[in-house]
């Protein structure tokens, strides 16, 4: 089991050899100098600021903090125990991020509920990964997506082109309206509506659920099985059923009360996307930070590479007690000959170290894809600095 | 940038101050008036506001009967006369309007909804001379983009036929509405606009300039305040259309925690009632529904003291133990009472609030539950609360009519067994008033004042504001509050 048993009491003995030896502070605090993230950091309502790397390092490993966000000014109360605190990144101009959470999912899915999650229920996540990220890069142009496991039930995006952090909080409610089909709570029964004419994001949006659709809702929760299909009193006097040969759900509707769409608002309200608007467009909101450690689970939350978008498994998302015991497995004969080149400067060593650290550990790929998705950050930054910089002539 | 758009000052010669009947308010007035002429000029927009408003929640907007109304609303005095009140009386009520948050909103709202139908109104050639005159110009799609995209831009604008039609494509963040609806096709952070709902787009501009407009008068609002002739006017003027917000708390302590079970029953409106039985039957509400119900209890006259009691036992119950709660929840109730962070006291939520913002979704039990559930669910909950067969299917059709402050009314009505309920609703915590006077004994009960016959009538009881300012004040206004009888 690649998890390797994880017990909350260890998190504080587990947290300082994380900061110390594993997360990747030369990527991070790229990205947060990509972003509008303000060199502050608060701690226990202080503001602490840094201006290089080492600054930040230090001072995230004499805080070992217990859960990191991003976002919002106020940091939350600190604990009693030293061991646990946390820390809050001060946000000044925001990546536009979405949050998609499992449990806003309670009442389609029979295999789970509220924390809980599965290989089977994981499709949704999948399926909704794929359907936002055609979107935000098709339709409404962003470049730079991150996508990141939140280390339990979900998965957060965060949007972090230019354009997306410069967006009013009226406009992140504009996009995150477009991106809503679900729509309704505990009171509604028949929570996608569709019609006449299906805008095109719609399309695109049902060709995605439909290839997932046979697998993850008529195989794997069987909802055609099950006797408690909320849709009854809108469906009375009709049958529904599942057509093999097309991959396409089929109603046969007696009454006049179904609407010439039920199909696809059934398919839809199985698997679309629910996000919560809130998050996207509250300015003051948190979110989780990428790399940061879930106290529960002590899974880390990793970029997801979305080349390898289906096999994409979150039990296989390595724990900080895994990691850390990955650290102590014995050393190959070229390591300590590097070793010996260390001796000779601390602060290089201190650096190479910790690369080969982390490399060593389940958590190399992830990072891999954070540098990827860094480089391509870098890229386009230097070719809009051409561009400026050709506009002034400048040579 | 393919979008260009460049902002002329327009001439300020007599001829050209209003030569159309619509402008964007962008220059304010230079010339002098009397007093009672920016008294009457302020009050008569106000009422025009108003009636925007009302119509906008009976009827469905922009509708024949919608527009109907407004027609019948505008009064028949000369152009010129009709475009210079136009443009005083709305720099008058930006003054009265910018101070607050809530105020700003409501006002932004009526004058946009103002405008829109006044610039649907106008004559095409009037639009496009309207837009020239404001400069907007916005970029037309090529044909052959146009034709390789075809098939997508018909399936994204509802009734759009032909390729004749115009289309223009600007940055999807100047066409927020229309993208957020998705009545418009999005390419590559551009949305595609046919002609026809430039009108949107043209909205958003509006929208967007007058937010700016007051942020940077309610600055400018201390040296005008100063002057003893205004303040009394405007003061008023904003308390005339807020009447009771709730925000001052009467009765602090008066009702037990013991009570609230009974009361939700008794004098809640079905909002709050629904909120209240989530709450006790989960041990929890999420975030929308606490500060919906929350603002509610403390509106009623719950203190501090008892409303953090009255949360920590109940989640308690649940899944939050005390110290978390003291921890996550608590701060958020103090924040409710304007005890932490800005220390902003926040006012209990109108209708109009709870139906237009923030819906609930998969969780969630706050709301309006005449907006927000199906009509199936409904019934099933006032068939449980025992309301009568003819009455669910009168609270039905108005819900369906879209008249969810009306259906509230009717079950108000149905529930306190009376024909009429008195007063017209526009808060919950003005139906928890109504209730308990009702219930008290203290009260006539009155016959609905029709819209139409509304500044005829003189009904005795009159919501006066709250703050009343110099008595002469009082009396130089005593016919607006006529205006706002027909409720």
């Amino acid at each position: 089991m690649s998890t390797s048993d994880y017990d909350p009491a260890c998190l504080p003995d587990l947290l300082p050899l994380y900061y110390r030896r594993l997360f990747p502070f030369s990527q991070y605090y790229r990205w947060l100098s990509y972003g509008g993230v303000s060199k502050n950091y608060f701690q226990n309502r202080e503001y602490q600021s840094f201006t290089t790397q080492n600054e930040l390092e230090k001072e995230m490993q004499k805080m070992v903090p217990y859960k990191i966000d991003i976002g919002a000014v106020y940091s939350h109360r600190p604990s009693q125990h030293n061991a646990v605190k946390s820390g809050t990144f001060q946000a000044l101009e925001k990546e536009l991020v979405f949050d998609i959470d499992m449990t806003d999912y309670d009442d389609v899915r029979r295999c789970c509920s509220a924390a809980d999650i599965c290989s089977k229920c994981w499709t949704l996540m999948t399926i909704a990964i794929r359907i936002l990220d055609r979107a935000l890069r098709e339709d409404f142009g962003f470049h730079h997506l991150l996508w990141v496991y939140s280390g339990r039930r979900g998965v957060h995006c965060w949007v972090c082109d230019d354009a997306a952090r410069k967006l009013s909080v009226a406009a992140r409610s504009a996009v995150a309206e477009y991106l809503s089909l679900v729509k309704g709570g505990e009171e509604t029964v028949r929570k996608v509506v569709l019609s006449d004419p299906i805008h095109p994001f719609i399309n695109h949006s049902l060709s995605v659920v439909e290839r997932y659709f046979q697998q993850y809702a008529i195989v794997d929760q069987d909802i055609l099985g099950s006797k408690e299909i909320k849709f009854h009193n809108s469906l009375e006097g009709s049958s529904v059923s599942y057509d093999l040969h097309f991959s396409c759900v089929s109603v046969k509707s007696n009454s006049k009360k179904g609407g010439q769409y039920f199909d696809k608002e059934i398919m839809l309200q199985y698997c679309y996307p629910r996000l919560d608007v809130n998050v996207s467009k509250g300015v003051n909101h948190l979110l989780k930070s990428p790399f940061s450690v879930h106290p529960k689970t002590g899974r880390i939350s990793v970029p997801i590479d979305l080349k390898e978008l289906d096999t994409f498994d979150p039990f296989e998302v390595p724990t900080i007690s895994l990691i850390c015991e990955e650290l102590e497995k014995p050393r190959a004969e070229e390591a300590e000959e590097d070793d010996m080149k260390d001796k000779e400067n601390e602060q290089e060593a201190g650096e190479r170290r910790r690369i080969r650290d982390y490399k060593r550990t389940s958590l190399a790929k992830y990072v891999k894809v954070f540098d990827r998705f860094l480089e391509a950050m870098a890229r386009s930054r230097k070719g809009e600095m051409l561009k400026k910089s050709d506009l002034q002539k400048d040579f | 940038n393919r979008f260009s758009r460049r902002k002329k000052l327009i001439g300020s010669s007599q001829n050209d101050l209003y030569d159309h009947c619509l402008q964007f308010y962008g220059q304010p007035p230079l010339e002098n008036i009397s007093l009672t002429e920016f008294e009457t000029f302020a009050v008569e927009r106000l009422k025009l506001l108003k009636t925007v408003e009302n119509l906008g929640v009976s009827c469905v907007k922009n509708s024949e009967q919608y527009t109907k109304k407004l027609d019948a609303e505008i009064s028949r005095i000369s152009e010129y006369e009709k475009r210079r009140k136009d443009h005083i009386s709305h720099f008058i009520l930006r003054l009265a309007y910018c101070q607050t948050e809530d105020l700003r909103r409501w006002f932004i709202q009526q004058e946009m909804d103002l405008f829109r139908y006044r610039f649907n109104d106008l004559h095409s050639k009037h639009k496009t001379d309207f837009l020239h005159k404001n400069n907007l110009k916005y970029e037309t799609v090529s044909a052959e983009e146009k034709k390789s995209l075809q098939d997508k831009l018909i399936a994204s604008s509802y009734g759009l036929s032909g390729t004749k039609v115009e289309e223009h494509d600007v940055p999807f963040q100047d066409a927020l509405d229309l993208v957020r609806t998705r009545k418009v096709y999005l390419l590559a952070g551009n949305a595609y606009i046919p002609h026809h709902e430039i009108v949107t787009i043209v909205l958003n501009d509006f929208r967007t300039r007058l937010s700016k407009a007051l942020a940077m008068t309610a600055r400018s609002l201390p040296a005008v305040q100063s002057d003893e002739r205004l303040q009394p006017l405007l003061s008023h003027l904003s308390h005339a259309y807020v009447g009771q917000d709730y925000s001052i708390q009467k009765n602090i302590g008066k009702i037990s925690l013991e009570q609230i079970d009974a009361l939700s029953g008794k004098s809640f409106p079905l909002c709050m009632r629904h909120l209240h039985k989530a709450l006790r039957e989960n041990h929890h509400l999420r975030h929308g529904g606490r500060m919906q119900y929350g603002l509610f209890l403390k509106g009623i006259g719950l203190s501090l003291e008892q409303a953090l009691q009255f949360w920590r036992s109940e989640f308690v119950k649940g899944k939050v133990d005390a110290d978390k709660f003291d921890k996550a929840y608590a701060y958020s109730v103090r924040h409710m009472f304007g005890k932490e962070g800005k220390r902003t006291d926040y006012t209990p939520y109108s209708c109009m609030k709870v139906i237009l913002s923030n819906p609930p979704s998969q969780g969630d039990y706050h709301g309006c539950p005449f907006r927000h559930s199906d009509p199936e669910l409904l019934k099933q909950k006032l068939q449980n609360y025992k309301v009568s067969p003819s009455g669910i299917n009168q609270i039905l059709e108005l819900v369906k009519g879209m008249h969810y402050q009306l259906a509230c009314q009717k079950y108000f009505e149905l529930t306190h067994n009376v024909e009429d309920a008195g007063f017209s609703l526009n808060h919950p915590n003005q139906y928890f008033t109504e209730s308990q006077k009702l219930l008290s004994g203290g009260r006539d009960i009155k016959k609905e004042v029709d819209m139409s016959q509304r500044s005829q009538e003189n009904p005795a009881s009159v919501t006066r504001p709250s703050q009343a300012n110099s008595k002469q004040a009082h009396e130089e206004m005593g016919d607006l509050d006529s205006f706002f009888q027909d409720e």
